[in-house]
């Protein structure tokens, strides 16, 4: 196996191994660095999220708290993250994001940040919520272009070590670190990192702000403490609602099936193999030598040929032979999901309902990446009923504000049949209903259709899983669906006998010749025959105050702002 | 007999009260009204009401029809007991003041009326209910004795002496006495038909009674003719288009009843009533000019042959008709005057009176 370290040398001696040997795609995209990296960016900003300024300072955010939550719980720390949105004026805004995280060693700080397709995520499989390495050193090329200041930041691994401190900008010529500035600092933290970055935006509420981005990371992150304060400087603080980190997410080996073509010729250059047949054993998960053989078989492959031999036509030949090749399904305990009761509880601060369910679904596997899916409902309470209901997507506990028709959350949702449990629905669209829904994925790798990861690609098997989930908790939002119908059928019904039964009393008064007094315990008998024959009615009644997890300044509002999709 | 419907019901309240009291569901029993729930028997010669009730009981869905059904019996008693009238329609607007037990419109009211008629098992004339609806009209050599029952006086009405009009049939006849010594009765559909042959004097030359239908004859119409047939001993004819409408609606609902309010039936029937006319064989003796039979009424017909026991009891009708659905065509009285105007007086009706063949039972 490829070790991280190992792989960290290697691109150190040359820097552009990575990128020279690689797939077509990425000699094209060396081909844009020519011209400039700057260019490529300037070219390709909407597939890094930073199509429009509104969208350049959540994606800025999100980038850097991504980051931080990653690198805490990979520590196993408790994560404590403040947020600053700065209006600097004039259309500039100053991010700070600092966490309480493990920090990071001295020469790696300028690649991380001043360098595009740097990190530590890329080169192995485990759940977590960065994945490419383009993130943060996008958004610090943003600022750049857009405001020419450096990024400032302060990193310190321990009590005992120096806090560096760095302004860095990026060469966008050669994709390289430019130190501006370097020195050691005090700072009064343990351990941590403080990223500081000046850049053109603008800030709008609503249902696609960072307000918003953050409220929902709170809701799918109960662990964390999140202070933030946004640009009109009020401060809000998300309280840790679980002192229990979520489980470490196992690291595994890619599945065979789930390798393509570029990345295979990668591993082949970087694998300390010497066989094929060994390649194929200790390179990935689930295949031992029996298979591994098979492999070679339906490749047309000498186990004995050197990894470091192969041409791209041989390397080719791999992945159809392993395509043709029948291989178990990767391990799925390295999934890490929210859990079905916290997914409940973090609905439950965030929307006053009636009604709250969460399904967590068992792990599934897409070209050989484990998954799971989670979703989450909370129906009726102060939710408006004549509107379209709430779609809230995450993946690996990261809110997607944008693109939600592209997504293929979406895309399921939709087909659902929402009228077998009681809702409005029209073809084509979202069901009507005072109802929010959460889907979440967890994966090892999530496949979104672009860099900016905004939206869940089209797989078959994802959205399967996410039709069976919606399915499973729709049946139970059905049965209270029909109870309250029931309920509220037997409250008219009620209703309706009290409104005849003094016409029943009047009458047989008149015609029986009684008195009033009578009357009176005529209709009150009858009242009773009734009643009892109707049974005891169930308490449905929704009650504003019942919701003990609920905090107004929590709650989620679909008020203010435009979305500007 | 006014004392009568008042203990009838106060006995229906009283149930009510003491199954209230037990602290057990009251229900109220009314008779189906449908051709389901009766029989026919040529002997007896009216549609007889058979056993079948529904009952409805008290429930929340059932509340709101059984406080207008006691309200209609309250208002019905107040009515008897003031020796008042009130018309179906009153009746509605008399419901306005019930609050929320009031009819939103007079179909509602009307049914529920029904309904508590044939609970009762009386007429809703005796409940001091009246229709709207005119009673035809009738003429000829006749002389009807009208009393005024707070005076006590009487008026003679002599027919004859009417020029163009006629008398009107009034709701109420049980009262009335009749004066005549004309051989028969002669009902017709149309008032058109009944204007061509009260200006001709038809009834003069024939010395018949004629009397206007008006279409599906009102009850007071039914025992008007009735007790004039059965007093005077005068066989009844009957006169309609050549339809379905004409044979079941009109005819036969005249001589048997109908199934909606059987119970009152065996008074307002003619059970001596005979067809002689329009016949789908007339249709082809006479050349009668046609129209076509529309999908509804070649199911009517249909209908007829499968669910009204009149029809079941006669095969002359069944075939007639069967054969009036394979010619699918209509045809109206008034066509006779394909022949002439005056070819209904001239050649028609003492062709037809001559030969009892050509009837229908």
């Amino acid at each position: 196996m490829i070790r991280q370290t190992e792989l960290n040398e290697l691109t150190e001696k040359n820097p552009d191994l990575v990128e020279e040997k690689t797939a077509k795609a990425h000699e094209l995209a060396k081909k844009q660095r020519d011209i400039s990296v700057a260019e490529f960016f300037s070219r390709n900003r909407h597939l890094l999220g930073f199509d429009n300024k509104r969208k350049a300072l959540l994606t800025t955010i999100k980038e850097a708290v991504d980051n931080s939550l990653d690198a805490c719980e990979e520590a196993g720390i408790l994560p404590e993250i403040s947020i600053q949105a700065i209006d600097m004026e004039n259309e500039r805004f100053r991010v700070v994001v600092e966490d309480n995280g493990p920090g990071i060693v001295k020469k790696q700080i300028p690649k991380i940040f001043a360098k595009l397709l740097y990190g530590s995520k890329f080169f192995k499989l485990s759940q977590s919520r960065g994945q490419q390495g383009i993130g943060i050193s996008a958004s610090v090329m943003y600022g750049q272009l857009t405001t020419g200041r450096p990024a400032k930041i302060i990193s310190k691994i321990s009590k005992d070590d120096p806090a560096h401190y760095y302004e860095l900008h990026i060469d966008t010529q050669k994709n390289k670190p430019e130190i501006v500035k370097e020195q050691v600092v005090e700072w009064e933290k343990d351990h941590g990192t403080k990223i500081e970055i000046d850049i053109e935006a603008s800030y709008l509420k609503g249902g696609q702000s960072i307000d918003e981005y953050i409220k929902q990371t709170a809701i799918v992150n109960p662990h964390a403490t999140i202070i933030y304060t946004n640009p009109k400087a009020e401060q809000k603080i998300f309280a840790r609602v679980s002192e229990k980190l979520p489980k470490q997410p196992k690291e595994i080996k890619p599945h065979p099936y789930g390798v393509e073509l570029g990345r295979m010729i990668k591993m082949l250059k970087l694998t300390e193999a010497k066989t094929l047949q060994s390649f194929l054993t200790n390179e990935f998960s689930r295949v031992g030598s029996g298979t591994a053989k098979q492999i070679c078989e339906n490749a047309f492959l000498l186990p004995k040929t050197k990894p470091g031999s192969f041409s791209m036509e041989m390397a080719e030949k791999l992945v159809k032979g392993i395509k043709q090749t029948k291989i178990i399904s990767p391990p799925t305990d390295c999934i890490s999901p929210i859990g079905q009761e916290l997914v409940e509880r973090g609905l439950r601060k965030e929307i006053n309902a009636e009604f709250y369910c969460s399904v967590t679904r068992q792990p599934s596997v897409y070209s050989g990446n484990p998954f799971v899916i989670e979703v989450g409902l909370a129906y009726g309470g102060e939710q408006p009923g004549d509107s379209s209901a709430n779609l809230l997507r995450f993946a690996n506990r990261v809110p997607l504000l944008y693109q939600q028709g592209a997504c293929a959350m979406f895309k399921s949702v939709v087909p659902t049949a929402w009228r077998n449990y009681g809702l409005q629905q029209s073809n084509g669209s979202l069901p009507v209903a005072p109802l929010t829904i959460l889907v979440h994925i967890s994966s090892v790798w999530v496949p979104f259709t672009s860099e900016s990861k905004e939206a869940i690609a089209h797989y078959p098997e994802i959205i399967k899983e996410i039709k069976l989930a919606l399915q499973e908790a729709g049946r139970k939002l059905g049965s209270y669906v029909k109870k309250k119908k029931r309920v509220g059928f037997e409250m008219k019904k009620r209703g309706y006998i009290e409104k005849y039964i003094s016409h029943v009393g009047e009458t047989l008064k008149e015609l029986v010749g009684f008195n009033e007094i009578e009357e009176k315990k005529v209709e009150e008998s009858l009242k009773e025959i009734l009643e009892k024959k109707r049974g005891k009615l169930e308490d449905i009644e929704f009650d504003k105050n019942k919701n003990e997890d609920f905090d107004e300044e929590f709650a989620l509002k679909k008020d203010e702002g435009d979305d500007d999709e | 007999m006014n004392d009568d419907i008042n203990l009838k019901i106060k006995g229906v309240a009283e149930e009510i009260y003491k199954k209230i009291k037990k602290k057990e569901q009251p229900n109220l029993d009314v008779p189906l009204r449908s051709l389901t729930n009766v029989s026919y028997d040529d002997n007896e010669g009216y549609f007889k009401l058979l056993g079948k009730k529904k009952t409805r009981t008290l429930t929340a869905s059932t509340i709101k029809t059984f406080a207008q059904s006691l309200r209609m019996m309250v208002l019905s008693k107040q009515l008897v007991d003031s020796k008042d009238l009130a018309t179906k329609r009153e009746v509605y607007y008399v419901s306005k003041n019930w609050g929320d037990a009031k009819f939103n419109d007079q179909p509602e009211s009307d049914s529920t009326m029904d309904d508590v008629e044939a609970m009762l098992l009386t007429q809703r004339e005796r409940m001091g209910f009246v229709p709207e609806e005119d009673g035809g009209a009738v003429t000829g050599k006749l002389k009807i004795i009208e009393k005024d029952v707070e005076t006590g006086k009487t008026n003679t009405v002599d027919c004859t002496k009417f020029v163009s009009g006629a008398y009107n049939i009034p709701n109420q006849v049980e009262d009335l006495e009749f004066q005549t010594d004309a051989k028969f009765i002669l009902a017709i559909e149309t008032a058109g038909m009944f204007q061509r042959l009260v200006k001709h004097k038809y009834w003069e030359k024939t010395n018949c009674l004629l009397v206007s239908l008006k279409g599906v004859p009102s009850r007071a119409c039914r025992r008007f003719i009735r007790r004039l047939s059965d007093e005077h001993n005068l066989p009844v004819y009957v006169f309609t288009d050549c339809d379905f409408y004409g044979f079941m609606n009109i005819y036969r609902t005249l001589k048997v009843g109908s199934g909606n309010a059987a119970h009152i039936n065996k008074f307002f029937c003619v059970p001596k009533a005979q067809f002689i006319g329009l016949t789908p064989q007339d249709i082809i003796d006479y050349k009668l000019p046609t129209h076509k039979l529309k999908d509804v009424d070649v199911k009517r017909g249909k209908d007829a042959l499968k669910n009204d026991p009149f029809v079941h009891h006669h095969k002359e009708w069944q075939k007639a008709i069967k054969q009036l659905n394979d010619m699918k065509v209509r045809a109206e009285q008034q066509a006779l005057a394909v022949g002439g105007l005056n070819f209904v007086m001239e050649k028609y009706l003492p062709d037809k009176l001559k030969n009892h063949k050509t009837w229908l039972p």
